[in-house]
């Protein structure tokens, strides 16, 4: 028998193959959006569906946010599970009322008769060069949303394993993909059985003594960057993927904070009024007496998203973050 | 000479791709809107649905008055009247088969009513004990929607996923003609024309929105016009006679279920009463308006004719004025009995598994509620 070598996945074709596998498993799976059947998506994710599954399945809506999740609603009160494609971060927005004023809360408005299993694909954040309105981060809005969970991938893998348990999911998930991340491949073989993975559960993704750095999606890879770099130092830095902002996992962040003492929140997203100040207010509440710094966070500026060729100032990289760490060093200061 | 006529001028041709996709005349609605009561059409007209259609407005009218005045006793936070409307209510429930679905707005509780819900269950979201009372799936009949138009959307995906399923269902999605501003009623059409799915618009034109009256609201002919830019048909009907609505909606219904695709209906009615009891109708409109509405009321349209024809005698209408009373007597006992609520609703129905967060703030709940079983008299509240 002769080994073939396989190409390792991208990120992008890991989630092809979840939306694939779940249309496969269950034909109450549908997907749709604006350009996800003929074209394939603008970033080819929804490549081959319309093909494989017939343009009823994977079907190209007109040009409407809100009609596109406003017909997913009635279609899920039908008793299909549609997983639509908002194609931007920023195109989402026309769909906020409906994701907020039904999305969310129909199971708890009709006391849990009437439960709406959508899955919204959100392509979020920069560092792709994308004009205006192409590279917002606005997890803070769906966080701030009873009823809705918001999750987002850092791998490859995950990219497949939190795809299905999104659309496995009997609540609406809003699924965040960080784009700058599509092209992004690790060892993960897509000949091989993909596992799925629970929704809810942080992981550590880098073991370590000095501090922890808490993280999400897109600055997944900046931490593990920063907490190679910070070995020079002589910071022996772990590093926590979120994965799920909500549900959120206490459990392994507290463990990790209670075992460094010092903990940096690293995203994207605005400081002011984003995730971090969340994630910092539930780490000093629950682990005040093991901690020898307060929390800090590094995140994109409290600017609007601002253009390609600033966004390099604005995004979170390996030097904030290791300034940071720096001043996690606050019995030396005071 | 204009330019046009200049030797060797460039001469327009059409674009290469444009071609009309839709004849737009058929779309179009009539000039007047359909009427059938008083005029030869009511001849064809089935006896026994005229005097079913009048039992309902009675009941209907009978209903209303009855919420109004238990907003009044504080038993409701507020109450939206369709006094005036009952033609446009009681059709759009009396249409449907038992398979379809309604989506109605908050006005539409009479519509829920009539379609079999449950009446003390209709009112839950408007008394405040829960935002929706009753089991969607038991009558179909979706949530009451307050904001407005957002549920239109969800009637066109539920028809077309019914479609994708095979099962000849049928959505009704009643809004308002101030609700026909909202970029969800565009979406909403233009999705269910391009699908083909079957969906029943009905528009109650009923003159305002709030205070604003339909002529600040829209610069269109009418809104049942609108319905040819989306590539479906429009049909304008008298929305107080209830022959004529019922048989507009029957039409669109039927078409909707042979595979022929969406219909706009705008019933021009009027709203009596003011928006909700909150409301103060005075300091928008005048009492001769609303008197010039009052003599073309939908009940005494639908009396006048059934009297005409030796349908209906004094002993008909007081069976129907009965069995509205029965209804509103059963109605007031109930409503009059307080609901009980269990705190622990709040972290009930939020997902499907509550989050860390939710049992946290469950517990908290749960602590304090135990600490004031504690500390409270005998018989204390549950409020």
């Amino acid at each position: 028998m002769t080994t073939v070598a396989v190409k390792p996945a991208t990120m992008a074709q890991a989630l092809t193959r979840a939306l694939r596998d779940a249309m496969a498993a269950d034909p109450a799976v549908h997907v749709m959006g604006e350009d996800v059947g003929t074209l394939g998506g603008v970033f080819r994710v929804t490549d081959g569906l319309a093909k494989e599954f017939g343009e009823d399945r994977c079907t190209d809506t007109p040009l409407a946010e809100a009609g596109i999740l406003g017909t997913a609603v009635g279609m899920a009160m039908y008793g299909l599970r549609p997983v639509v494609e908002m194609q931007f971060d920023a195109f989402a927005y026309p769909a906020f009322e409906q994701l907020i004023s039904h999305v969310s809360r129909m199971r708890n408005r009709t006391r849990g008769k009437m439960p709406l299993p959508i899955t919204i694909r959100v392509p979020y954040g920069g560092g792709i060069g994308g004009v205006e309105h192409h590279s917002d981060s606005s997890e803070a809005y769906y966080m701030a949303t009873p009823g809705l969970h918001v999750v987002t991938p850092a791998t490859v893998a995950d990219a497949y394993g939190l795809l299905r348990a999104a659309i496995a999911s009997d609540d609406p998930v809003v699924f965040l993909e960080p784009k700058r991340l599509y092209w992004s491949k690790d060892s993960w073989n897509p000949e091989e059985p993909a596992p799925v993975e629970p929704i809810g559960r942080a992981v550590v993704r880098r073991s370590g003594r000095s501090a922890t750095l808490l993280t999400y999606g897109p600055s997944v890879p900046v931490c593990m960057e920063a907490a190679e770099a910070a070995r020079a130092e002589g910071w022996d830095l772990e590093v926590v993927d979120l994965r799920s902002l909500v549900p959120f996992d206490d459990e392994t962040v507290c463990a990790s904070v209670r075992r460094t003492g010092r903990a940096v929140v690293v995203h994207e997203s605005g400081s002011f009024g984003g995730p971090g100040g969340e994630i910092a207010a539930r780490v000093t509440e629950r682990c005040f007496h093991y901690l020898e710094a307060p929390v800090l966070r590094v995140a994109g500026f409290d600017v609007p998203y601002p253009p390609p060729m600033l966004e390099r100032h604005h995004l979170p990289g390996v030097d904030r973050i290791l300034d940071a760490v720096g001043r996690l060093q606050w019995e030396a200061e005071s | 000479m204009t330019v046009m006529e200049q030797r060797g001028a460039y001469r327009p041709t059409p674009p290469p791709a444009w071609q009309p996709r839709t004849d737009p005349a058929p779309l179009l609605p009539d000039a007047e809107p359909y009427r059938v009561l008083g005029t030869e059409a009511a001849a064809k007209a089935d006896p026994e649905l005229l005097r079913t259609l009048y039992a309902q407005l009675v009941r209907g009218r009978r209903y209303n008055a009855q919420a109004t005045a238990l907003t009044k006793q504080g038993r409701l936070a507020v109450y939206p009247s369709t006094t005036g409307q009952e033609a446009c209510e009681i059709a759009a429930a009396l249409v449907l088969e038992e398979r379809d679905w309604l989506f109605p707005s908050y006005r539409d509780t009479l519509a829920v009513v009539a379609r079999g819900v449950d009446p003390v269950e209709a009112l839950t979201l408007l008394r405040g004990d829960w935002h929706t009372g009753y089991d969607p799936y038991e009558h179909r009949v979706a949530p009451l929607c307050t904001p407005l138009a957002t549920q239109l959307p969800h009637a066109v995906g539920l028809a077309h996923a019914a479609r994708l399923k095979g099962d000849d269902v049928v959505a009704l999605a009643m809004v308002g003609d101030g609700g026909t501003s909202e970029g969800d009623f565009h979406e909403a059409l233009n999705f269910a024309a391009v699908w083909q799915a079957p969906v029943v618009f009905l528009v109650q034109n009923n003159g305002f929105a709030i205070s604003v009256p339909l002529a600040k609201q829209t610069a269109a002919p009418s809104l049942a016009h609108k319905a040819v830019g989306y590539g479906m048909p429009g049909r304008l009907v008298d929305g107080n006679d209830a022959a004529a609505v019922h048989e507009v909606l029957s039409d669109a219904v039927r078409h909707a279920r042979a595979g022929g695709g969406p219909t706009l209906v705008e019933a021009i009615t009027y709203r009596v009463d003011a928006h909700t009891n909150a409301d103060d109708a005075t300091r928008y409109r005048g009492d001769a308006e609303v008197e010039t509405w009052r003599e073309h009321d939908p009940i005494q349209l639908l009396e006048r004719e059934l009297t005409a024809r030796g349908l209906l005698d004094e002993a008909g209408k007081q069976a129907a004025r009965d069995a509205a009373e029965a209804m509103a007597a059963d109605l007031r006992a109930h409503m009059n009995q307080d609901p009980v609520l269990d705190p622990m609703d709040l972290f009930a129905h939020v997902y499907a598994e509550p989050t860390s967060h939710l049992r946290e703030q469950r517990d908290q709940l749960r602590a304090e509620l135990e600490a004031a079983a504690e500390t409270a008299p005998e018989g204390g509240t549950h409020r």
